[in-house]
Parts: structure tokens; sequence; C-alpha cells
């Protein structure tokens, strides 16, 4: 039993709207919990890292135990950064001398970070755009790898279109492949009832060992190669560098941010958003509107798929050009993490994609540079989510006061369909 | 026993719950509590029986100060608590539920079913309370089950039983019994408290009422001092009427016929069976009946919310037997739900969004597929002050807005569409006296505006106030069409209990 009064008055923040949530609240309030939870996963990151180095515990009990723990904790935490941000000085040398090999060198880890950030923006949509309709879209891995097998067959089984034709169509492909695979789980929940979260998981299965199959096919597999490894796409189906040849960069994540625009003007602007919003939040209050529930599941599980699907196709066409067993792996799942930390919400999607693009690419170069294992970043990237997950944890922590929460909800709400 | 409330004071975050309250409760006394929703008596009735600490204040029993740290010490202390929403388990018998918590065990801790068999029927006996020890739950009647919960207060040997508004779920003759059982408790010397919003009943059985409003004592009176017009003042602050003003009807031609209409509940019994009848533009048409006698089932059949299994629905005219709840709506028929958080709002939506709820892709609102954000706000701050609805802005989540605001969103929205038929159900239930005064009105004047209204309520003073015609139902049917200036309460209440008398027409 909780303490609640029988009839709540007062005033709550406005639900938020805008593309950049703002009002008296304001865009800090609703980014307070997220960056609470990200400081707190980092400072017990830190104890990890320190309990986990044999220097550190060598040191242990003697007094150069705390300053080991400090270089420790800094040298992992700078690679952190450093090898996902660049180096500030780096940066401003490069750019004063001009010179191109530096330039290169100083930019890389941005575009490492944006790399990596853009498939987990278009995954990421997948699973919001679920939430505000009350599925939980456990599946982006899944639609993913649909998307990007059937862009990647389209990128190499068509020949010698142009440019402005090819890269569409592929695109267009990795879209189609992924709602097909995500409109099957709408489609069974509209009918049959049947849980979302039991029937993307099994699609993720599917989809991941169909393109383990298709890579040993004759279709898909490389005449001149033993092993499962797709061909090449044809460069007119190549997603183009934005800063040249040398850094991995491309025109994907103008998509990824194309579509978190396009998803929030459809969700906030737009009759069907409204519809959707409607659905997740009161399925009853839905059908006494008139609105069709079970259309409204699968269209938005299509969407969402189309949306992975995407993200799957940016992946092929843009970063590998050719299909592997597992090229993607882990992209939808950590996108289920992201949505939440972003609240469902398109721009918080593209925040918490860049966060966790960050940590991706930081955390090779904080592997490189001191003994800290790349696994402290899954544990951080756990903790994360399980501050977001339980507000409550953080409210108290940092003796805060915040009316609600709509992290947790959205949590909680995805179960009961 | 006796009991003192002693400055008891309730915080809740951004709101007093309970505000320095005083309440004796005398041996052998019926106190009423009376009060709107959100006055705070369920804040109080949870801090006296050990759910909520009071943040100040002091509860003495027979003059010797107790803290409770939960509803196990206040049970301990001698104090019974029956909840508005039953805490039974459906697939126990009636003995199993009373010992359930409170288990008499015998050698080897195995459980003494015989011995608490005897002491439930004994209870059962001396104070008039006819229940089965053997039943169970789920076979009971709702007046039964709050007949066990009362047996399992005095199992657990009860002097102060807390009564959080018994009479809500019941039928005018069984809240008569309950009157005679709350009678033969206080003669042997028990205290009652008794919850309730309804005037009529706390004159009629209560020794001394105490009004709270805003979490405040606003007064104690007796039944012999006050009158409904004076409490209904206390509870609500200010003067209201308590009598809907209206005219007589001038009904025209049928807006609504339904015939022979059939559906089935959820789990495929039937609810509503072989129901025909008509209402007409400008007359309301009252539905009387106990909650759960298919008068939900009826209304969800109307409004397509629920399939037809046989018979028909017209509206003038056009066929509407099982249509989409969307074609419902554009053939003119307004939808008060019964419950409205359910159905009714998106409680996380702006007061501005759920004003469109069912109109947000017609124009204005909408052009294709875009929103136009400026016609939804302006239409807002129309409804805002066109139905008084109490909201900081329309930009507010409805779920801040108190009950009576949010059913006035849900009036609002339908009343401003060009409807034909209004189908309300429970439209003022949980709300306070200003609010269901205000909708009354609201419903009147739609009816003299020329709209066909069917009014569906288990409150029978609802029915015969608003109503020009009543239809009984009973166990699906309808059973009696009366005239509500000539039938009294009582006969009302046989109906709806089922037995069927020569006022039917």
């Amino acid at each position: 039993m909780t303490d609640e009064p029988e009839d709540r008055v007062g005033t709550e923040p406005p639900p938020e709207k805008g593309f950049i949530p703002s009002g008296e609240q304001g865009i800090w309030r609703s980014l307070l919990i997220p960056f609470l939870a990200f400081v707190t996963a980092l400072t017990i990151g830190a104890i990890i890292i320190i309990v986990s180095d044999p220097d550190v515990l060598d040191a242990f009990g003697s007094a150069r135990f705390f300053t080991e723990a400090g270089r420790a904790v800094a040298d992992a935490y700078r690679g952190l950064f450093t090898g996902s941000l660049g180096s500030p000085i780096r940066i401003f040398d490069a750019v004063r001398s001009g010179d191109a090999d530096l330039l290169v060198g100083a930019f890389r880890p941005i575009s490492e970070t944006v790399v990596q950030a853009t498939p987990l923006i278009f995954a990421g949509l997948a699973v919001a755009i679920g939430f505000r309709a009350g599925l939980f879209n456990i599946g982006a891995e899944g639609q993913l790898n649909a998307g990007a097998i059937t862009a990647a067959f389209v990128g190499f089984a068509i020949e010698g279109l142009p440019i402005a034709v090819h890269l569409p169509l592929a695109v267009i492909a990795g879209f189609v492949g992924g709602a097909v695979w995500g409109a099957i789980p709408g489609i069974l929940k509209a009918r049959t009832g049947a849980h979302e979260v039991i029937v993307t998981i099994m699609m993720n299965f599917i989809a991941l060992r169909t393109l383990d199959y298709l890579l040993r096919g004759a279709v898909f597999q490389r005449p001149d190669r033993p092993d499962p490894i797709s061909k090449m796409v044809e460069p007119s189906a190549e997603l183009p560098g934005l800063l040249g040849s040398r850094l991995r960069i491309h025109a994907g994540i103008i998509l990824a941010l194309l579509a978190a625009y396009g998803v929030w003007w459809l969700l906030f602007r737009t009759t069907k958003g409204f519809e959707l919003r409607t659905v997740g939040s009161n399925p009853d209050a839905a059908r006494y509107a008139g609105m069709s529930v079970g259309r409204t599941y699968v269209v938005v599980m299509a969407l969402a798929g189309g949306l992975a699907g995407l993200g799957g196709a940016g992946q092929v066409l843009g970063v590998t050009k050719f299909l592997t067993p597992g090229f993607a792996s882990g992209i939808g799942f950590e996108a289920i993490a992201l949505a939440l930390l972003g609240r469902a919400h398109p721009a918080g999607v593209v925040g918490a994609a860049f966060l966790f693009g960050m940590l991706r690419a930081g955390s090779t170069q904080m592997q490189a540079l001191t003994a800290t294992p790349v696994d402290i970043i899954v544990v951080i990237q756990a903790l994360i989510i399980a501050f977001i997950a339980a507000p409550a944890l953080v409210r108290g922590l940092y003796r805060i006061r915040v009316k609600r929460e709509l992290g947790g909800e959205i949590f909680t709400k995805g179960w009961s369909g | 026993m006796r009991l003192e409330l002693r400055g008891i004071t309730k915080r809740f975050p951004g709101v007093l719950a309970n505000d320095g309250i005083d309440l004796d409760v005398g041996e052998g006394e019926i106190h009423a509590l009376l009060g709107e929703n959100g006055a705070g008596k369920t804040t109080l009735m949870n801090v006296l029986f050990g759910l909520y600490h009071a943040d100040e204040g002091r509860i003495l029993l027979n003059d010797e100060a107790v803290t409770f740290a939960s509803p196990r010490d206040a049970i301990e202390a001698g104090i019974g608590m029956v909840h508005q929403h039953f805490m039974l388990v459906p697939v126990f018998t009636v003995t199993e539920n009373v010992m359930l918590g409170h288990e008499e065990t015998g050698a080897l801790g195995i459980l003494d079913r015989s011995e608490a068999r005897r002491r439930v029927d004994d209870i059962s006996q001396r104070f008039g309370l006819h229940v089965d020890p053997d039943a169970l739950v789920e076979n009971l009647s709702v007046g039964a089950q709050q007949r066990v919960e009362i047996v399992k207060a005095l199992y657990r040997d009860a002097d102060i039983l807390i009564l959080d508004e018994p009479t809500a779920v019941l039928t005018p003759q069984e809240t008569r019994e309950m009157f005679a059982v709350m009678k033969s408790l206080v003669e042997i010397g028990k205290s009652l408290i008794f919850i309730t919003h309804k005037l009529k009943e706390v004159l009629s059985v209560a020794d001394r009422i105490t009004v709270l409003r805003r979490g405040r004592v606003v007064g104690t009176t007796t039944p012999g001092e006050a009158s409904e017009q004076k409490l209904a003042s206390m509870m609500v602050g200010r003067d209201v009427r308590l009598q809907v003003e209206k005219g007589p009807a001038s009904p025209a031609a049928p807006v609504l016929q339904v015939e022979d209409l059939t559906t089935l509940d959820d789990r495929g019994q039937v609810a509503v069976d072989g129901v025909s009848f008509e209402v007409r533009a400008g007359e309301v048409l009252g539905v009387a009946g106990v909650q759960g006698n298919g008068q939900t089932e009826l209304v969800e059949a109307l409004t397509g919310l629920r399939p037809v299994d046989a018979g028909s629905v017209r509206v003038e005219g056009r066929d509407l037997t099982d249509a989409a709840p969307r074609r419902v709506f554009l053939a003119g028929v307004g939808h008060v739900p019964e419950d409205r958080l359910r159905d009714g709002l998106v409680t996380e939506f702006s007061v501005a969004d759920n004003l469109v709820l069912d109109t947000y892709y017609l124009s204005p609102f909408a052009r294709g597929w875009v929103r136009d954000e400026g016609a939804v706000r302006a239409n807002a701050e129309e409804l805002r002050t066109a139905f008084d609805i109490r909201t900081p802005s329309v930009d507010v989540s409805a779920a801040t807005l108190s009950g009576g605001n949010q059913q006035k969103v849900i009036v609002a929205r339908e009343l401003s569409r060009p409807i034909r038929l209004l189908v309300a159900a429970q439209p003022t239930r949980g709300l306070d006296v200003g609010s269901i005064a205000y909708i009354h009105e609201r419903i009147v004047a739609a009816r003299d505006d020329g709209t066909a209204v069917v009014l569906v309520s288990t409150e029978l003073d609802e029915v015969l106030s608003v109503s020009d015609r009543i239809a009984v139902m009973y166990r699906g049917r309808i059973v009696a069409m009366v005239d509500p200036t000539e039938v009294t309460r009582e006969e009302i209440g046989l109906l709806m209990a089922g037995s069927t008398t020569e006022a039917g027409a």
C-alpha cells in the first residue's frame, strides 16, 4: 500500500509535444534523470575498474592505493572519451595545420561515434514508436537483419543502374524488408491476440538463422569464398561517405535524423499519430473514440520494422558493404535500452543513440590504452538502464522530487498488452 | 469502545489530505462521515486503520493513545474495516474467507474449520446477517458478499467498524436490510463509522454526522438538526440545488428504436435479453436497475462497442445494428461512458486533446492527416468556458483534473458535437453534489434542444429526477416502463429487485 492521495489535484508539466521538449520545466528537467543515471553508472563503473585492475589491487592498503585507483579510472575514462569524441588539442592542431592526415586522425573518433549511432537511431525509433503505441517491440534486431538482407540483395543483384535510382531502391528495399518482418507480429497480435513480445523474439531467431542460411546459398554467398559472406553491394547502391573515403561516417546519419524528425512529426502532428498514442495510452478509450486498435497495431509494427530495416540497410550499404553472420549483432537489443533512456521520444532516442554510440566507439580505444576490458561498457550500459527503469532509485539517491516519470511507465506498460 | 481522533493531519506531495481533523465516535453510535470525493474521508479512515501514518495528531481508544503501524495493529485494537471494494477470495467458502489471515488451528497447526464455521454461523444469526458459512463467495450476491465482509470484521472482535460507502452497490431493499444490521450492531455497543455521500441515508440512519470538506471538518451535526439542503451546502461550501429544474418533455419523432436486442457479456452469458424500446427526440429515457443487470452491455451494444447477438438498433431510421463505433458516432450518437477513466479519457493527454478524442480527424481539427493544433486549442478554450471546466490550463493532462471536471470534459465533448441521441451511462458516478447538479442541467438542456437521451443509472434519485420515462432492467430484460411522476421509490426498488407489479405500462 503506497501513500497516495485519494484524489490528486495539482499542476503537472504539460505532456511533451515539441521536438525538443520545452515549457516551464524545460529541456533540462527531462534530461535530469537520464543524466544522473549516466553519472551514477559511470561512478559504479569506476569502482569496477578499480577492483578489476591488478596494479590497483596490488597497492591495496598502501598509500599508493588512491593514486593508483585514480590513475586507473582516469586512464580508462580518458580513453573512453578521446576514443569517442577525440582530443580537443589534436582537433585544434589539425584544423590549424590543415593537414589531411592529421584531420582524419583527429576526427576519426567522432566519425566512429556517428557511425555507431546511426543504426542505433533507426532501431531505437523502431522500439520507441512501439512503446508509444503500447507495444513492446523486442524485434528490432530481427527487423534490422531482415532489412539488411533485402537491401543487400537489391544492392548486389541489380547492376548497371545510376546511383540516383539504385541507392533509393536499395534503401526502400531495406525499409520494406523490415516492415514485412515487423508487420507479422502486428498482424498476429491484432488477429489472434498473440503477445508481441513472444512473437518478436521468435522472429529475431528466424531472421538471424535466415541470414545464416542465405549466406551459405548460391544467391547470396560470394562465389570465390568458402566462408559465409555475401557478395559486395554495387558501388551504385552504396551510401556515400560524408567526409571522404578515409572516415567511415556516411549519409545514413542524415537519413536517421530525418527519420527521427519524421517520427516526431507523425506522432505529435498528425491524426495517425494521435490514434497511435491513444491506442498506446488507453486502448479502451481508442475503441470508444472509434479508432481501430488492431489496424493501429499492424501499422505501427510495420512502421517500426521499416525503421529498423532502414538501420540494417544503412549498415550494409554504408559501412560493411556486405553481409556476414551477426554483422550487426546486438544493435536491436541495445535499441530497447536506448529507447527507454530516450523516454520513447524521437529526440531522446537520437540523444541516447549518440551516447551509446560514444560508449561503443570509445570502448575500443579504452581497451587499447588501459587494461580495462570492453565489457565494462556493457556493465555501464546495463547500469544506466537499471537506473532509468527505476527512476525512484535515482530520485532517492539525489533526493530530487519529480512528479511523474514517463520512462518507468512506458517500461511497465509494454507488458500489459 | 470510544474513539477519539485529535488533530489528524496527513500530507501528500502537493496536497493536504487531512488538516487537523477531530472526530469523536461514542460507544453504540452510528457516526456518519460525509464529504465529497477528495474531501479526505478515505484518507482519514486509512490513517485510523493503520494503512497510512498521520503526520500529526493522535488516536485515542477509551482515552488511551494508540499508534497503528499496520492494519494488523488496528485489528488487534478492535477496529474493523469493510472496504468499498471487497477483499474476498471468490473460490473460497464464506468460512474460509472469514478465517483467512486469522486461522483457527488445532494440534499441529491443522485448520479447525468446524470451530470457525460454528462461530461464523453464530455471528451471522446474532446480527441477522443471513450468510451461509458453506456457500462459495463467487455464488453470492453483492449484498451478501458485503455481509461476509462484516462477518469477517466481527469474527476478529471488532468493536469499531468502518463501513466505506457500503450502500453504493445495494438495491434500496438491501440498503434497508443493511441499516437494520447496523442498528442491531450498535444496540450491543459496537460503534460504526459510516462513510457515504448519500444525504438521505445519512439522515435516516446516523446518530451524528461529521462533514468534511477539503481535508477539514466543516462541522458535526445530528439528523434532527440537519436537512438534505443544509448537509449539501456544508459539503460543497455554497448553496446547491438538489432538485433538477425541468419543464415537461415535448417528445417528437422517435430517434432511437431498439427491437428484440440481445447481447452477450464477456463470459458469453446472455446479458441483454430481447429488449425493445423507443426514445423520442426531446425526452429522457431513464434506465434503472441494480448494477450488473445488463445496462452496461446494453449501452455498449447501442454504441457499437459490443457485438449484437440478435435484434436491431436504429437511429433516425438508419440501421446501426452492429455498426462500428465510428459509424455510430457519425450517425449523431453521443456517448458518455460508464467508466470515464477506462473509456472516456486518455488521462496522460492534455485536456485539449481529450476534448477532441473522437472528433480529432474531422474539420476543423485536422486537414487530411495533419492536425490543426490552433483549432484544437480554440475549441478547448471555448468549451472550458462554456462548460465551466476548472483547470489551470487546457494543456495540463486530464489526470490532474478532479473527477467532476473530468466528467465535464467528456460531457462537453459529446454535447458540443451535433448529436441526435445522447447515451449517458452513470454520468454522475462518484461526482460531488455541485457537479451532479451541473451535469443534470446539461442533460435536461440537451433534451430541451430536441436531443433524445438515454440515461442509465443505478442511482434511483438520479433516474427519478432527470427522466421523463423510466425503463427498469432486471436480469437483462426491461421488466417495466414507468412514469417517474406516478411511481414511488419503493415500487421502483421492488421492480429492480425482480418482483413484477402492476406499475408496468
